[in-house]
């Protein structure tokens, strides 16, 4: 990551890349809302809600070394705490501003809930245990309308409120300084700036005495116990924090879409986000924020792109664009998995290490 | 005679029925290299991994410091001021040289995750704390230069001598090195004996297991031997040396 390391030392420099970054994620959705429609708008609206989920699973997977293949669980809880307190089903309408930071902090007490029984777990055992839980969740979503219907079972919950900021509600084009911000667009810089929030703490973490902590222990339990971590909290910390983030970004899915049902939270949703993490650069956090982006992305060119693609080049479509998407898929990490096994942008150290190693 | 650090009273450890540790009591004054050696599987280690909280004993305690140690509890163990390295070398691979030494301040920081993230003046006052001791104590165990270096790339002399001064930045009153010249020539070998009475002119007591039988004779002040996890000696190295039951237990009983 020389790129970075140069910049970090060039201030100028780095305000100018920066500068740079701000005004490109601006306009964004102005240009790819005229040049490419709505559809478009909103895959890059979940694109930024997947970047929000592989950095907190990027916490747990990524640092902390705990393999988690339940992590979509916290984001059904943030989803679900959403519906249900801001919705018709119970008639709650409470504010956004209580109940993101609400959904987060019981995502984050589910996460300790999780972690807690898997303490002793690690490698392939955990990761048996967190996708019972993560099913765990999701069957109950889907059971949990008798006898007392609270999620409303399979057919799930709608009619959520969608997410309203100080008496401005996101659903329709807000009028700002003259200028009509449409609702996928309010979305995108509202997930957006949230995104960032997530990707500044994790950036934060990461440089610390609590990151530096995870990282020992997913490099070697023992010694980082000898070395005075307390590795029973150091753990449910990093689960905490992982599912918090799984937490907003679940209440905010939850808004935006304005309906929630369990099928939205399957395992292949949680191996999804897990993809994100390890084919991007596990630990890395600018290589985790590439594979949410490429992970939401490509996979949703080849569903628009592979039928028109097949019409011009053979005249009718011989092979189902959705068959292709997940064969594509499936190769594309075989051969990331082949040639960068640290992932398509692993961290600065590894990187400097294989360079070192040539001098 | 100066005042003991630690005192084990008949500590036992059990695997099945193999008793790895039975009644083991020894003492360690303040201040001295005090090594502890016998055959192998006699022991050594398990008694390391009991004082050092790896392992639940079965049987006795260890009053450390005129408190007693809590069994079975690794982080307090260090909070309480006992670092160990291990026998096979456990750094943290893929950190580099620096951060597996700043690691070792952990149990003497404290910021959680609101001063990471926030980095108030208290938390960045501390990480430069942090930053500054581990470069002195990668300076301190002669790996400086190494600072950047993963250290899985580490040569095999400098990866234990990193693994002590990752204990060192723990700050600990007791220093338990397990066999730590294993596998070092003689000119390594003899930069850790330099190395470690370095360490105890520094105030440190040090627990040292060891088979190479010159290293421990030339610098322990007294050395305990344990033979199938019992203690069969204790006392200074020239008398221990010509113990029959030390010289039976490494050579083999007389032959009937």
């Amino acid at each position: 990551m020389t790129l970075f390391e140069s910049l970090r030392h060039n201030r100028r420099a780095a305000i100018g890349a920066m500068l740079f970054l701000g005004i490109l994620l601006a306009v964004l959705p102005f240009t790819v809302g005229s040049m490419m429609g709505n559809s478009w708008l909103r895959i890059l609206d979940f694109a930024l809600l997947y970047i929000m989920l592989a950095l907190g699973l990027n916490i747990v997977v990524g640092f902390a070394g705990l393999l988690d293949l339940g992590y979509i669980a916290f984001y059904a809880v943030g989803a679900y705490f959403y519906a249900l307190l801001a919705s018709p089903h119970f008639g709650l309408h409470l504010p956004v501003w209580l109940i993101i930071p609400g959904g987060a902090m019981l995502a984050g007490l589910f996460g300790i809930i999780l972690g807690a029984p898997t303490l002793r777990l690690r490698g392939d055992y955990l990761a048996i245990v967190t996708l019972g839980f993560g099913e765990i969740v999701r069957i109950f979503m889907n059971n949990l309308n008798a006898p007392i219907n609270i999620t409303n079972g399979p057919q799930g919950i709608s009619g959520i409120d969608p997410i309203n900021m100080g008496g401005v509600t996101l659903a329709k084009p807000i009028e700002f300084v003259g200028i009509t911000i449409p609702s996928l667009h309010a979305y995108y810089y509202l997930f957006l700036g949230l995104a960032l929030l997530i990707v500044f703490v994790s950036i934060r973490l990461e440089d610390s005495r609590i990151g530096r902590a995870w990282v020992a222990i997913r490099e070697d339990e023992i010694a980082a116990k000898a070395c005075g971590i307390n590795t029973r909290n150091i753990k449910l910390l990093a689960f905490a924090m992982g599912a918090s983030f799984g937490g907003v970004a679940g209440g905010l899915f939850a808004g935006f879409q304005g309906f929630v049902s369990p099928e939205s939270f399957s395992l292949m949703e949680s191996v999804m986000v897990l993809c994100m993490v390890v084919l991007g650069g596990m630990g890395n956090i600018p290589g985790v924020i590439l594979g949410g982006i490429l992970l939401t992305l490509l996979p949703e060119a080849f569903r628009h792109g592979a039928g028109p693609v097949q019409m011009a080049l053979f005249g009718k479509i011989l092979l189902d664009p959705e068959a292709l998407r997940m064969l594509a898929f499936g190769l594309a990490l075989i051969v990331v998995m082949l040639y960068r096994p640290a992932g398509l942008w692993p961290s600065s150290t590894r990187r400097r290490e294989f360079k070192g190693e040539g001098a | 005679m100066s005042a003991l650090l630690l005192e084990a009273k008949g500590v036992a450890k059990h695997f099945g029925g193999v008793k790895a540790l039975h009644d083991v009591s020894l003492s360690i004054r303040k201040g001295e290299i005090y090594g502890l050696i016998g055959p192998n599987g006699a022991g050594k280690t398990t008694f390391f991994n009991v004082l050092t909280g790896l392992y639940h004993p079965d049987g006795g305690e260890i009053v450390f410091a005129g408190e007693k140690l809590k069994a079975s509890a690794p982080h307090e163990a260090a909070a309480r001021g006992i670092a160990r390295t291990f026998q096979n070398i456990r750094l943290f691979a893929n950190m580099t040289a620096r951060e597996n030494v700043m690691v070792g301040r952990h149990v003497r920081t404290s910021a959680g995750v609101m001063g990471a993230v926030l980095c108030d003046r208290r938390t960045r006052a501390e990480e430069a704390a942090i930053h500054r001791r581990a470069e002195e104590l990668l300076y301190y165990v002669g790996v400086a230069d190494r600072a950047d270096d993963l250290a899985k790339h580490l040569s095999y002399g400098d990866q234990r001598r990193l693994e002590i001064a990752r204990a060192l930045a723990t700050d600990p009153q007791l220093l338990a090195l397990d066999e730590p010249a294993a596998g070092m020539n003689s000119t390594e070998t003899e930069g850790l004996r330099r190395l470690v009475e370095g360490i105890r002119a520094d105030g440190i007591t040090v627990l040292l297991i060891e088979h190479d039988v010159k290293l421990v004779m030339g610098l322990c002040d007294r050395v305990a031997v344990l033979d199938y996890g019992q203690k069969i000696s204790e006392d200074v190295p020239s008398i221990v040396q010509k113990d029959p039951r030390v010289i039976e237990a490494y050579l083999g009983g007389a032959v009937a």
